[in-house]
């Protein structure tokens, strides 16, 4: 813990500072996400009222608070869906407070919806392939024939297989079950390469069968990835997250392990009172 | 065609050897057609064919529903009978001018609009189409009320005599074949796919780092361009250009086009256009009792068949080939 807090001081203030003396690179970002003072007022209501919040680089990271605690309204901020109304985001190191939405998806960072995702109307396969079309930049040659995406084939079914749909390739992502939805967009949100994932509840509405496997899911793409997810399923939240972040309308209330954070009054009064305590 | 079979191996043969068997109709239908029917409504029928399939790459494929088509349509009718008219450019040359003034006013209308979402979407591209209908009123150059007309038919092509009819038509129809291969082109392309996507699912076309304004700005000025293009060839072959083209209820007839023949479909609004403009044209003396049979089709195709006419039948096929 001391170890972190020296990381997080210095990384805020003088990044620079600490690579010049250390001579490690690493060490120049070990936050993959930081926000400071992250503020987002709808009219007098305020969302997300002073969040300084940071994931360290490779971890998975919860987000967790009872309804209208701010969660999704914060993701919405971190990619830039919202525009916020004080503070910053620092994401790899690089302010990205003021890029658009596209922008911050470019630089790595990949989001999956509260209420899954796709694209209805086309096949699972065609899905992803419009994900991994951002490659091959031809994506407003309007004059050019879709055969050149046929390039794109081949790992478009490697990714359907990484997540075990192979056998839906040819489906319209509309008909899916949904356990293969959410798998179908962790799928295509993967053709991105991110670096960062920020994944919205993606145990919602799902039966305990596919929970086991869409949390296997999640392990296995966090290999050298940084994951932030809200969750409400606390049971996913223990077995998967090294650090939890609690927001109480709209402020961050703890944040730590699970443990301390599970058995800290505050948070057992807040959140987990309904029928955890 | 082939590629059709390749990307899709489950339909197979049998629904390229049926493709080829519709387009092969379809070509002795506009071969024969001139000897059989009137060529002006032909013609009328090939240019709002045109038009209805421009607007429809906008409305199904990029999702964004337009009340101001008549701009690009109208603006470039102008735009072509004048430069024919008073300059005495060729018709080629002409519609040319069309085409891009219909390109211009779509990355105009397109810059103003895709920012707003849904019916504010739709209201200001009709405040920017009125913006042009009252230019059009205003300006000397279009001839106010009278319009521009007896608009010179002359090919920069000396074998082409424009002034037969059946010459013409076929020349219309030539264009339209151009303006027609360039949507299926944009349909079936990395743009187009893109653009589908965002269609589906904006929000996700985003986060997957789509800069989605970029998509719908390039869908606004080809769609601008293909009207532009549609009004340029109505403004040669018909001789005339008049504030009805560019009038508030041209916006409204050509999402009604689309809609008869089947929104998202590539063939659907030239069947929508040909059912309306033979409406038009062969109800015409029941005078205004047109526009109430219009609006009662209008409502009909909203409740009760929402594909359209191509859309319905496509999807009856879908089901048979399931079953």
């Amino acid at each position: 813990m001391a170890g972190r807090r020296k990381f997080g001081a210095v990384g805020v203030a003088c990044p620079l500072l600490v690579t010049s003396r250390d001579g490690e690179l690493l060490i120049l970002q070990p936050w993959a996400i930081e926000t400071s003072g992250l503020t987002k007022a709808f009219g007098d209501f305020c969302a997300v009222k002073d969040v300084t919040l940071r994931v360290r680089r490779g971890a998975i990271h919860a987000l967790i608070g009872p309804n209208g605690a701010g969660k999704t309204t914060l993701f919405n901020l971190l990619t830039r869906f919202l525009p916020p109304t004080a503070g910053t985001i620092v994401i790899n190191g690089q302010d990205v407070t003021t890029l658009a939405p596209a922008e911050i998806a470019r630089r790595g960072v990949a989001r999956s919806f509260q209420i899954s995702s796709v694209f209805p109307h086309l096949t699972a396969h065609e899905n992803v392939r419009v994900a991994l079309q951002r490659d091959l930049k031809t994506f407003y040659q309007f004059w050019r024939s879709d055969r050149s995406l046929a390039v794109l084939d081949a790992r478009a079914d490697a990714l359907l297989e990484s997540v075990g749909i192979t056998a839906f390739a040819q489906t319209r992502a509309a008909d899916l079950p949904y356990g293969r939805k959410r798998a179908l967009e962790i799928a295509t949100t993967l053709a991105l390469d991110p670096s960062i994932l920020l994944l919205d509840e993606p145990m919602a509405g799902l039966g305990m069968e596919d929970i086991e496997k869409i949390s296997d899911l999640v392990v296995s793409v966090a290999q050298g990835r940084t994951v932030l997810m809200v969750e409400h399923n606390l049971r996913v939240v223990a077995r998967l997250c090294s650090t939890i972040t609690v927001l109480q309308r709209g402020e961050i209330l703890v944040e730590g392990a699970y443990d301390d954070v599970s058995r800290n009054p505050a948070v057992i009064e807040a959140y987990m009172g309904q029928g955890h305590a | 065609m082939a590629s059709a079979s390749t990307a899709v191996p489950s339909r197979g043969a049998s629904h390229t050897a049926r493709r080829a068997a519709l387009v092969a109709a379809a070509a002795c239908v506009a071969l024969v057609a001139p000897f059989l029917l009137y060529p002006i409504f032909l013609i009328n029928v090939l240019c709002f064919a045109l038009f209805a399939c421009a607007f429809n790459l906008m409305m199904g494929f990029a999702g964004l529903l337009s009340f101001g088509h008549a701009a690009f349509f109208g603006g470039s009718a102008y735009v072509t009978a004048y430069a024919a008219k008073a300059w005495g450019w060729p018709a080629e040359l002409s519609i040319l001018a069309g085409l891009v003034t219909g390109g211009g006013l779509g990355v105009v209308f397109g810059w103003i609009s895709i920012r707003r979402q849904g019916i504010y979407f739709g209201m200001v591209t009709m405040a920017l189409a009125q913006l042009v209908y009252f230019a059009a009123l205003q300006a000397k150059f279009t001839g106010g009320e009278d319009g521009i007309q007896g608009v010179p038919q002359r090919s920069a092509l000396p074998m082409l005599d424009l002034t037969d009819n059946r010459v013409m038509y076929f020349y219309a129809l030539a264009v339209f074949l151009a303006g027609f291969a360039v949507i299926y082109r944009t349909v079936h392309s990395p743009f187009g796919h893109v653009l589908r996507a965002i269609r589906e699912n904006e929000g996700r076309a985003i986060s997957l780092g789509y800069d989605v304004p970029r998509f719908k700005l390039l869908a606004f000025a080809l769609s601008g361009a293909l009207s532009g293009l549609a009004g340029g060839l109505k403004a040669i072959a018909l001789q005339i250009a008049t504030l009805t083209d560019v009038e508030f209820t041209m916006s409204g007839e050509v999402v009604l086009m689309t809609l008869v023949g089947g929104v998202a479909t590539l063939t659907g609004p030239v069947v929508g256009a040909a059912v309306v403009v033979a409406m038009l044209t062969y109800l015409a003396a029941f005078g205004v009792w047109v526009k109430a049979l219009q609006g009662i089709i209008f409502i009909a195709c909203v409740l009760a068949f929402r594909r359209g006419i191509v859309g319905e039948i496509a999807a009856m096929l879908e089901r048979s080939r399931q079953t």
